[in-house]
């Protein structure tokens, strides 16, 4: 018994923190400010540990793989485990001062806590039905966060989200049937070597469906994303950074790699699926928000557009294009939180975010003009932000796969380029709008946001930079050994099964 | 294959609610249709023609006996309870929703669009 005692903690210390916060939050509200610091600043510790470690398998309660539930880390979870406790730790420095907006803080803190265990459990697990356990757990976390203002838009854009993410969840509930009817086990790594030997059957490909259908709904992939663009900006400014940045990854992105990838095995008909839901995402998510007026609603959109991008790469399965993608899901969870995370310090500086009463905050507001710069330049694919190179490898990618798809390659890089240049655009709307332009009366008294606040857009800011900066270092350390993963199955099955 | 079709056929059946009625309180009862047909799924997965409970005994005949697969009811106990929760979460939700607009009806309660 070797088992290192670090991985159960990913989900434990959210998971008690949440209640413990409540609780603390009763005697002074600043303790549970302090609280969930501390947790996520731990958590962040214990990830960046992770990284290079070697792979490791943790059985819970000492029970052998098929039997009991395992939670496996290997360099795809560590990716993911590293964007959500950094993603979070920033996020809470920022609540610190933005929510004071908002009564009951302490509850504030123990649902983000909730939602940090749920991702965490999402990504570490390694069993089918304990990861739709945890999703859900994410899942009801962030229906009350969307909404958590209570006011008109909130309650209605999270009953939006709440109706069809549960009917999501139920999708792949029964997907999970299914594939249980179908294998016996729901240990990943023993369903993927029943796969293995048998075959595909029928009722397997049935769940797959419902997979797609489940964790592409979470993803807010395009035929299925009418949630996200109501949801994400309804909720607090944090929190719309933790689920554009964090949720739709963790429990979308994340999770339907790690099925096709790990599990069931992609064949042509999979793949060709997942770039379809890529493409559409991108295009359509990109149109619609080159012609929207409020801030927040604009950054959903893109969010829609940019994890097409992802969707695209992982679809089109080569090395360089997987790399690519894995990338993007680490460089947008830092631009895209950085960009929600500026409208909500616009949104507390003015008091609104309709981008045509804005304009010249630039010279008001220095910090968050800056920083939103920073990730406008890095969403657009600008040389050096790290959003250039990510494009890059996948562009890359997708004319690598001319091999496979013939000259049909050639058109995905195309219209991958086009709706960067869309991106551009809408950015350059952004900016115009928001932080060029002439000042108007009304906004002549506004003041630079809080430290709190400013440390935190500073710091992704800095992120933003460095991911650009030192690419190749970052592709070696984090996204190749990821990818690697990604492409091994049976290297899972062994690593689990001890085969 | 017959749980299958009738378990298909109920969870269309709550998805239709969910789609089609414009009130809140019906579109709840549609989630809540779609669930239970997951969980009938579940139990009838398990199910074996014959089956007794799963309780392992000592006795020699023990090995012969059928017995039905036992994990599908430990998981639909877990999905129930997860069921509950969400539950609570969106009637409560409706609860303030009805105060701030004082209607159910979906077509009224628009605020959101583009």
């Amino acid at each position: 018994m070797n088992d290192n005692h670090v991985l159960p903690l990913f989900v434990a210390l959210p998971l008690g923190a949440a209640f413990l916060i409540v609780l603390v939050g009763r005697l002074r509200e600043s303790l549970s400010d302090l609280l969930g610091t501390l947790i996520a600043a731990i958590l962040v510790v214990c990830s960046l540990q992770l990284v290079g470690a070697p792979e490791q398998v943790y059985h819970m309660g000492g029970w052998e793989p098929p039997l009991g539930i395992n939670l496996v880390s290997d360099a795809l979870s560590t990716l993911l485990l590293v964007i959500v406790s950094s993603v979070s730790l920033l996020v809470c420095i920022y609540s610190i001062t933005y929510m004071k907006g908002y009564t009951s803080k302490p509850k504030y803190y123990g649902l983000l806590m909730l939602m940090i265990a749920g991702m965490n459990g999402v990504v570490l697990t390694g069993d089918l039905f304990n990861m739709y356990v945890f999703l859900e757990i994410a899942a009801i976390a962030s229906y009350a966060l969307v909404a958590f203002g209570t006011e008109h838009e909130e309650l209605e854009a999270s009953f939006k989200y709440l109706v069809l993410g549960s009917v999501a969840s139920s999708f792949i509930l029964f997907g999970i049937a299914l594939m249980y009817s179908a294998t016996g086990t729901l240990n990943l790594a023993d369903i993927a070597n029943t796969i293995d030997k048998n075959g595909l059957n029928a009722v397997m490909t049935m769940a797959s469906a419902m997979f797609i259908a489940g964790f592409g709904l979470k993803a807010a992939m395009v035929p299925f994303h009418a949630w996200l663009p109501d949801a994400h900006p309804s909720a607090p400014a944090p929190i719309s950074a933790m689920l554009s940045g964090l949720l739709i990854k963790a429990l979308g992105v994340y999770a339907l790699v790690r099925l096709f990838y790990s599990v069931i095995g992609v064949g042509g008909m999979y793949t060709n699926i997942l770039i379809g839901l890529g493409i559409l995402s991108m295009v359509v998510g990109v149109i619609l928000a080159v012609g929207q007026w409020d801030f927040k609603r604009l950054l959903a959109y893109h969010s829609i557009s940019q994890m097409g991008y992802v969707m695209l790469g992982v679809g089109l399965g080569t090395p360089l294009a997987l790399a690519g993608a894995l990338f993007h899901l680490l460089n947008h969870s830092m631009f895209k939180s950085l960009l929600f995370l500026c409208s909500g310090a616009v949104e507390h500086s003015t008091g609104t975010r309709r981008l045509k009463e804005l304009g010249g905050l630039w010279y008001r507001m220095p910090v968050t003009g800056t920083t939103c710069s920073v990730a406008s330049l890095s969403i657009s694919g600008v040389p050096p932000f790290n959003g250039f190179w990510s494009k890059l490898l996948i562009i890359a990618g997708a004319v690598q796969a001319a091999d496979r798809f013939g000259p049909v390659a050639y058109v995905l890089a195309a219209i991958t380029v086009l709706v960067s240049f869309l991106t551009l655009v809408s950015f350059v709307k952004v900016q115009r709008y928001v932080l060029f332009g002439a000042l108007s009366e009304k906004l002549k008294k506004i003041r630079e946001v809080p430290a709190a606040m400013c440390i935190a857009l500073v710091a992704f800011a800095i992120l933003c930079l460095a991911l650009g900066v030192f690419c190749p270092f970052v592709l070696e350390k984090l996204i190749y050994p990821a990818r690697d993963v990604v492409l091994d199955k049976a290297g899972y099955i062994g690593l689990v099964l001890g085969k | 294959m017959g749980p299958y079709i009738l378990c298909s056929i109920i969870l269309l059946l709550g998805v239709y609610a969910v789609v089609a009625k414009k009130n809140l309180i019906k579109i709840i009862i549609g989630l809540l249709i779609i669930e239970y047909a997951v969980n009938l799924m579940l139990v009838l997965i398990g199910y074996r023609a014959g089956g007794e409970a799963p309780i392992r005994t000592e006795a020699a005949q023990d090995a012969a006996r059928i017995l039905v697969d036992p994990l599908p009811q430990a998981l639909i106990v877990t999905s129930i309870v997860i069921g509950l929760g969400l539950t609570a979460m969106v009637v409560a939700l409706c609860i303030r929703l009805y105060e701030k607009y004082g209607t159910f009806d979906v077509l009224l309660i628009r605020r959101l669009r583009g």
